[in-house]
């Protein structure tokens, strides 16, 4: 606790002497800095500039300019990476005109975007932050059949315009139990979900040869869903499916082989039955929450698994994921925590967090790792970050400067 | 822990002799570890020597001087602690009371517990020994609730912890606020959710009165009624009431009935206790909490914080953690204790909130919650230390009997997930679709 309160501390008082929210140039001293480009720095320094990291190497080597803000830390890692959330999305209340994650009106519904649904003022996104989370990876949930779109966006801004990343990520498609529809509705079997988004993805295809015609008989009239599976099907948006069950992922690559999109796979809690399939089709995985409640689709899921599918060379991100009740919003820092100690250790799971999460959604040239040159995202902690005891103490975004974990003082 | 059992039906075939006695002709000492007793300090290298399924010494040496005959298990370098209690568990496939009506004070959840539930291997893989299992929070009383221990079961008879007057242990479910409130029959507000709570039990005291008017004159005596029979034993204190309850005011509601009625509570979940602390302290009433991983989800839950359990350890309130389960997984237990440390608890109290408070709370504390002489030998041997996110349960005992083994193939797929590791159904929580509102 005391070496808690010193790190709220230094940091406070660091915060009070830097009024100027703008302020050019900021320093943060490090017993450890894991930079995740290489071993980690013993007492380091970073150095931003203008919201980028200008400087990072041990105390000694870098310069700290004489009027830059500095802040003090034990432990610093890049700004943590949420590589599969809802938040923005999923309010903190479970009031249907709080949820925006799932609209149940059609299953295929790829031109609904996430930026039109995020709220950034929802209490879940600073709640994330608090954990050291920087970057979600965002949008329409698992539980139909094609449910929207997600986007990547900083946990520190105004409006969903402040710190977006990328506003279209990828389509989100579910493959899995919670897209399955009772009654008289569909889809309401496997083979009834492959046929429909076969024959989705066949009208697009159809589409785009008719939008190219020259004969103005010919020209299809522009059609706002069909032109979202069209970018997926030119590989400039990737699908991410959520499968599950084995013989889910196992559809997924059929789909992919068969339309040549590209894929991420998403939740694959019998991904550790799968290695080979998913390294011949050179897919990485973000992976379901390891404290997801193991039943129905994850009845065969593993704390191991994050590990299994680091060994065999396969890229893994973590992720929070998407719950219907509680915990509304999981926190990443804690689910990779779990990977942690199953088999991954600190820094393999530290990865799935950071730079192997930048790579899956290929924002690793501007977060994801302490580089000259990268976003100015940093996260301070009194320890092992993944310790249950540890405290995120705060943590930089472009350079400005967010609280950390804050608890009501009990003396 | 099928060896186990193949090595047991072995023995009582050849032997004929009963588990039991079995335990009682050994005695065996757990040597070199890192002893957290609990009540008393820490030990950094000791010896726990059980026999008959009960600790007979915990030794603050390392010294090896023992009976003839007694097996010496080393355990240099690990810890041992008390078996851990879950004063909150839905594990088992449960369902009490159904959408008839909203209150079932005749159901009993061990009628409805499957015992070969993959949950209860779950369950010892996170060093748990004895919960209380309970229906769930879809009615203002979903039923009774059965305290167990993680003993090898082939039914749920094998799990019940036996009463001095000869009764199951378990308590009472009741539930407040908003999950029990919905259509007809179930009541639509607060106001009506106590009113009816109030009804029944005004008609249990008439029952009562009228069963003790009556005496031993057997055409006085009304008509057996199972509900109130069971509500007698609440109203009498010998059956504890289980109280859901989020809100500040929902908490304060319950504190005020148990008042009328003169019932004992142990209230749960507590999302927002933290605001009325004094008062719980005040009323004496103990408190069974859990730390979900962000508030809300649901509305009572909007204030939820991590810090429920310093609050209460401050105000002086006899607090203990539950997993819910499925709410939060049996096997990450510790981890919850350990984010109560992280949001300011102390050590003592959040080891406590594992074990002995959870054993005053069930009233089983002379048997379980602590490791000392003639207590049930319940424990855990873990390989470093129990707020360590890095830790392993290694192995679980109940009655000095091994009832998880990490390195047993099995059970570690148990501990970890896996292929084949369970088929389970979610438990029946009545109106969870209610809950999702
Ligand atoms: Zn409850
Ligand atoms: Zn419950």
């Amino acid at each position: 606790m005391n070496r808690f309160l010193a790190g709220i501390l230094v940091l406070a008082l660091a915060a009070l002497v830097s009024t100027d929210a703008t302020a050019a140039e900021v320093a943060v001293r490090a017993k450890t800095i894991y930079t995740m480009e290489g071993d980690p720095i013993t007492d380091g320094v970073v150095v931003i500039r203008d919201g980028k990291i200008a400087a990072v190497g041990a105390a000694g080597s870098v310069n700290i300019p004489s009027d830059a803000k500095v802040y003090d830390a034990e432990i610093v890692t890049p700004g943590l990476i949420d590589t599969h959330a809802t938040v923005g999305l999923t309010g903190i209340l479970n009031q249907k005109q709080d949820q925006d994650q799932l609209e149940h009106s059609e299953p295929i519904q790829p031109q609904l975007r996430a930026i039109d649904a995020y709220n950034a003022h929802d209490p879940l996104v600073a709640w994330v932050r608090q954990f050291g989370v920087t970057t979600v990876h965002t949008g329409h949930a698992p539980g139909e059949l094609v449910s929207g779109q997600t986007m990547i966006i900083k946990t520190r801004g105004n409006t969903v315009n402040d710190g977006l990343v990328r506003e279209t990520a990828a389509v989100a498609v579910t493959l899995a139990k919670s897209a399955r529809k009772h009654g008289d509705k569909s889809p309401g079997t496997r083979g009834k979900m492959m046929s429909m988004l076969r024959e989705a993805l066949i009208e697009t295809q159809t589409y785009m040869r008719k939008r190219e015609s020259d004969d103005p008989e010919k020209k299809a009239d522009r059609d706002f869903k069909k032109e979202v599976l069209a970018s997926v099907l030119r590989k400039e948006v990737p699908l991410m499916v959520t499968a599950h069950r084995a013989n889910d992922i196992a559809n997924a690559f059929r789909l992919a082989k068969e339309f040549d999109f590209r894929l991420i796979l998403d939740g694959a809690a019998e991904s550790h039955l799968m290695i080979d399939e998913i390294k011949a089709a050179g897919v990485p995985v973000i992976l379901h929450p390891m404290m997801a409640r193991y039943y129905g689709d994850l009845e065969n899921a593993s704390m191991e698994t994050a590990a299994i599918l680091r060994d065999a060379g396969i890229l893994v991100g973590m992720q929070s994921g998407f719950e219907g009740y509680v915990p509304k919003t999981r926190v990443v820092l804690f689910e990779a925590a779990i990977a942690a100690a199953n088999g991954l250790g600190l820094e393999g799971a530290l990865r799935t967090i950071t730079i192997d999460a930048a790579k899956i959604l290929e924002i690793d040239d501007r977060v994801g790792s302490i580089a000259v040159g990268k976003d100015g995202d940093l996260a301070f902690f009194d320890g092992d970050p993944f310790e249950y005891t540890t405290h995120c103490v705060g943590v930089l975004i472009d350079g400005q400067f967010e609280p950390g974990e804050t608890y009501k003082q009990i003396d | 822990m099928r060896r186990f059992w193949i090595l047991l039906f072995t023995l009582v075939v050849i032997g004929g002799v009963s588990r039991s006695t079995l335990a009682e002709e050994s005695t065996t000492a757990f040597v070199g570890a890192k002893i957290i007793p609990i009540v008393g300090d820490e030990i950094e290298r000791g010896v726990l020597i059980v026999k008959g399924g009960k600790i007979v010494e915990v030794r603050a040496t390392d010294d090896r001087k023992f009976a003839d005959g007694t097996e010496v298990v080393d355990v240099s370098g690990k810890v041992l602690m008390p078996g851990i209690i879950c004063t909150h568990s839905h594990i088992g496939g449960v369902g009490g009371g159904d959408g008839s009506g909203p209150l079932h004070p005749e159901v009993r959840i061990y009628d409805a517990i499957n015992v070969r539930s993959s949950g209860f291997r779950r369950a010892v893989a996170g060093g748990l020994t004895t919960l209380n299992i309970m229906p769930g929070s879809g009615h203002l009383l979903s039923g009774q609730t059965v305290y167990v221990k993680l003993r090898e079961a082939r039914t749920i008879e094998d799990m019940f912890i036996m009463l001095k007057d000869g009764r199951i242990a378990g308590g009472m479910k009741m539930a407040n606020g908003t999950n029990s409130q919905r259509g007809k029959p179930f009541p639509g507000t607060r106001g009506k959710s106590a009113s009816l709570v109030r009804e029944m039990f005004v008609a249990a005291q008439e029952y009562r009165d009228k069963l003790a008017k009556a005496g031993d004159d057997e055409k006085k005596r009304p008509d057996r009624d199972l509900g109130k029979e069971f509500l007698i034993e609440v109203l009498e204190g010998r059956r504890v009431v289980h109280h859901h309850t989020h809100r500040n005011d929902d908490i304060i509601t319950v504190l005020r009935l148990a008042n009328e009625f003169g019932f004992r509570v142990v209230l749960h979940h507590v999302s927002e206790g933290w605001m009325v602390a004094d008062e719980i302290a005040e009323a004496g009433a103990p408190c069974s909490i859990l730390i979900i991983d962000s508030p809300g989800g649901k509305i009572e839950a909007r204030n939820l914080i991590f810090e429920t359990g310093a609050i209460l350890e401050k105000a002086g309130v006899l607090t203990a953690f539950h997993t819910d389960d499925w709410i939060t997984d049996s096997r990450v237990f510790l981890r919850m204790a350990a984010l109560g440390v992280r949001a300011g608890m102390s050590r003592q109290k959040a080891l406590e909130a594992l074990t002995m408070a959870g054993a005053k709370i069930l009233e089983l504390d002379d048997r379980i919650g602590s490791l000392e002489p003639n207590k049930d030998a319940d424990f855990v041997v873990l390989d470093g230390d129990p707020f360590s996110v890095y830790t392993k349960v290694l192995q679980t005992y109940v009655e000095g009997e091994k009832v998880f083994d990490r390195s047993d193939p099995e059970d570690h797929l148990h501990a970890v997930g896996g292929f084949g590791a369970g088929h389970d159904q979610e438990p029946y929580l009545c109106c969870r679709e209610h809950e999702d509102d």
